[in-house]
């Protein structure tokens, strides 16, 4: 912890984060208009004092669309990679610990998912199961736990024969309690900085998803779907795709900052190099 | 080396089958029939017309039934025909592959002859100002949406500054131009697709070469070649870099889904007609067999890059034969 408040950027990150948190919980307060207001005659308004970022082309408020967007982008992230690193967990400790058939099996199958274009393999996914903010979790969560697999296999894979492993088999413990009690937490290091780059990227995708339609649906505000929005009045209107990239450049480029940082204090060899 | 090649295909056999499961299961768990959209698309056709439609498509048949059948197929590279205008599914990727390819192919070009001299030129002199400035580059590059990229450099110099065409390959008159017009032509059509493609892998690349080549530069090696009196360059280009590229090619080889992933985004932003467009185009009709294909062959592409990569990694690392 106290490496991880030296390290500057790693703190920026951080606080980045927060503040992007109470601004998505606070939204009713941090907002100054009602999101999906529509207002023609204010349409395509530049930034000014009641409009801090400007209106879109219906005259809706791009700041309080931004900070009810976040909320979208926060949650997605959060609860795609938590999906993800419940299932990595789950079948990366089944892998290493049981090894042999089990582990040939599930790894193969990460192989196996791996090899489709991620982003590709959703689209295709949401094809079938329709766009919305629910479905984007779960398609995001169960195309990207493989990561995390391999990396709390691999943690168990040097822990399961240490002594403290083999002194709890003896005292009778069960398997489920040791994966649960003593592999798992001596491991999550890694998984913990995967999670938080994935986090990162889970914003990218649904930003990526949203902007293409086939995401977070209007009139729900998300930073890919009002980038999807301004495109159309891009020529007379920058503010409109300017704004919500930006808070998706800074919001991933915060996660990704906490993630290096993170990294470094856990595998402090990385950081002599 | 022919042992290891034929083991490394035999492994393939069964990823391809997982492959295939993965992509017909992803568009059979669909609740309704692809040719229900087509009945809402057509008011004329009749509940017969559909169950018609159904034979034809081998739809009424049982789902494993149908895997085999397709799977049969798709091993003589027959991927049915297209729902939305009956074409076949593969004829319509062959005219849609060959400018995606081009276009990742250039990206890649660009992406190593960029980030391996700036992960050089950062590692050697690590801490400095060209090392903060390139880790400053890095980190914007993984955080920049590609599409809102693709927006930004649209609006600027394309429609403000009108230096570069907005959107397609070719321009209309494309026809009448000689063979260099042509080639020009082209490329002026590029140049901001080809930015927007290479920045994601341009920064991930400079960040590998970077840390490769910090690793390599601790080597022993490295101080036996200084300690002879080699002068730093012969050290750095002549003994560092060598190595230090070794694990680029498998992460070049890791690297094609990713290229495959941007080329949805760029293509459709750029009015691009690749593969990307295609399988976008393909999911919003719900053209499932051009959607199954895509998901295959795309799947296969990089099957075939890590083959590729880790049989070149193979033949130039000396130290993989030794140790069998």
């Amino acid at each position: 912890m106290k490496d991880l408040i030296k390290n500057k950027l790693a703190l920026f990150g951080a606080s980045t984060i927060l503040v992007m948190i109470i601004i998505a919980l606070l939204a009713p307060l941090t907002a100054t208009h009602d999101p999906s207001a529509i207002n023609i005659e204010d349409a395509l308004t530049g930034p000014c004092r009641t409009h801090l970022f400007g209106t879109d082309a219906l005259g809706r408020d791009i700041y309080s669309r931004m900070v009810y967007a976040t909320r979208v982008a926060l949650s997605i992230g959060f609860i795609a990679v938590g999906i993800a690193a419940l299932l990595g967990l789950f079948l990366g400790s089944l892998a290493g610990y049981y090894g042999g058939k089990v582990d040939g099996i599930i790894m193969r199958f990460a192989d196996i998912m791996l090899c489709f274009p991620a982003f590709f393999l959703m689209l295709s996914v949401i094809a079938v199961v329709g766009p919305s903010i629910f479905n984007i979790m779960i398609v995001i969560g169960l195309t990207s736990w493989m990561g995390m697999a391999r990396l709390i296999r691999a943690e168990i894979l040097s822990l399961k024969s240490r002594d403290f492993v083999s002194a709890s088999k003896a005292l009778g413990a069960s398997d489920g309690y040791i994966i649960l009690r003593h592999l798992i937490p001596n491991g999550i290091a890694p998984v913990l900085v995967s999670f938080v780059f994935g986090v990162a990227g889970a914003i990218l995708t649904e930003a990526g998803l949203s902007f293409l339609g086939l995401g977070v649906q209007p009139p729900d505000p998300s930073w890919g779907n009002m980038i999807m929005d301004g495109k159309a009045v891009m020529g007379v209107g920058w503010w409109v795709i300017l704004f919500p990239g930006l808070a998706i450049l800074i919001t991933v480029l915060a996660f990704n900052l906490l993630g290096e940082g993170l990294n470094d204090v856990f595998n402090p060899r990385l950081k002599r190099q | 080396m022919i042992g290891y090649i034929l083991k490394r295909i035999l492994n393939l056999i069964p990823v391809f089958i997982g492959i295939t499961l993965i992509s017909f299961a992803v568009i059979h768990l669909a609740p309704g029939k692809p040719t229900d959209l087509m009945m809402e698309m057509n008011p004329k056709a009749d509940y017969e017309a559909q169950e018609r439609l159904d034979e034809i498509f081998g739809l009424d048949r049982p789902l494993h039934v149908q895997y085999l059948t397709w799977l049969k197929k798709i091993l003589v590279l027959d991927f049915g025909i297209s729902f939305v205008d009956g074409r076949p599914v593969l004829k319509k990727i062959a005219e849609r592959m060959p400018v995606t390819i081009l276009i990742n192919v250039l990206a890649l070009i660009i992406i190593i002859s960029v980030a391996v001299p700036i992960g050089v030129k950062s590692a050697v002199a690590r801490g400095g100002l060209f090392d903060k400035a390139s880790t400053i580059f890095v980190f914007a590059g993984f955080a920049m949406p590609s599409f809102w990229l693709a927006l930004i450099l649209m609006s600027f110099f394309s429609v403000r500054l009108g230096w570069f065409p907005v959107s397609g390959i070719t321009s209309l008159d494309f026809e009448n131009f000689s063979i260099f017009g042509k080639i020009f032509d082209i490329a002026h059509h590029l140049v901001l697709p080809l930015i927007v493609a290479s920045i994601g892998g341009l920064a991930g690349f400079s960040r590998y070469m970077r840390q490769s080549m910090l690793g390599v530069l601790e080597e022993d090696y490295i101080r036996t070649a200084r300690a002879k009196g080699l002068d730093e360059s012969t050290v750095i280009y002549g003994h560092a870099l060598k190595n230090a590229l070794l694990p680029i090619v498998t992460i070049l080889g890791l690297s094609i889904p990713g290229l495959i992933s941007g080329s949805v985004i760029f293509e459709s932003i750029f009015n691009i007609p690749g593969m990307g467009r295609l399988m976008v185009e393909s999911v919003f009709t719900r053209d499932y067999n051009t959607v199954m294909a895509g998901l295959v062959l795309s799947a296969l592409l990089t099957l075939l890059g890590n083959l590729i990569a880790d049989l070149t990694y193979f033949y130039i690392d000396p130290r993989i034969k030794a140790g069998g």
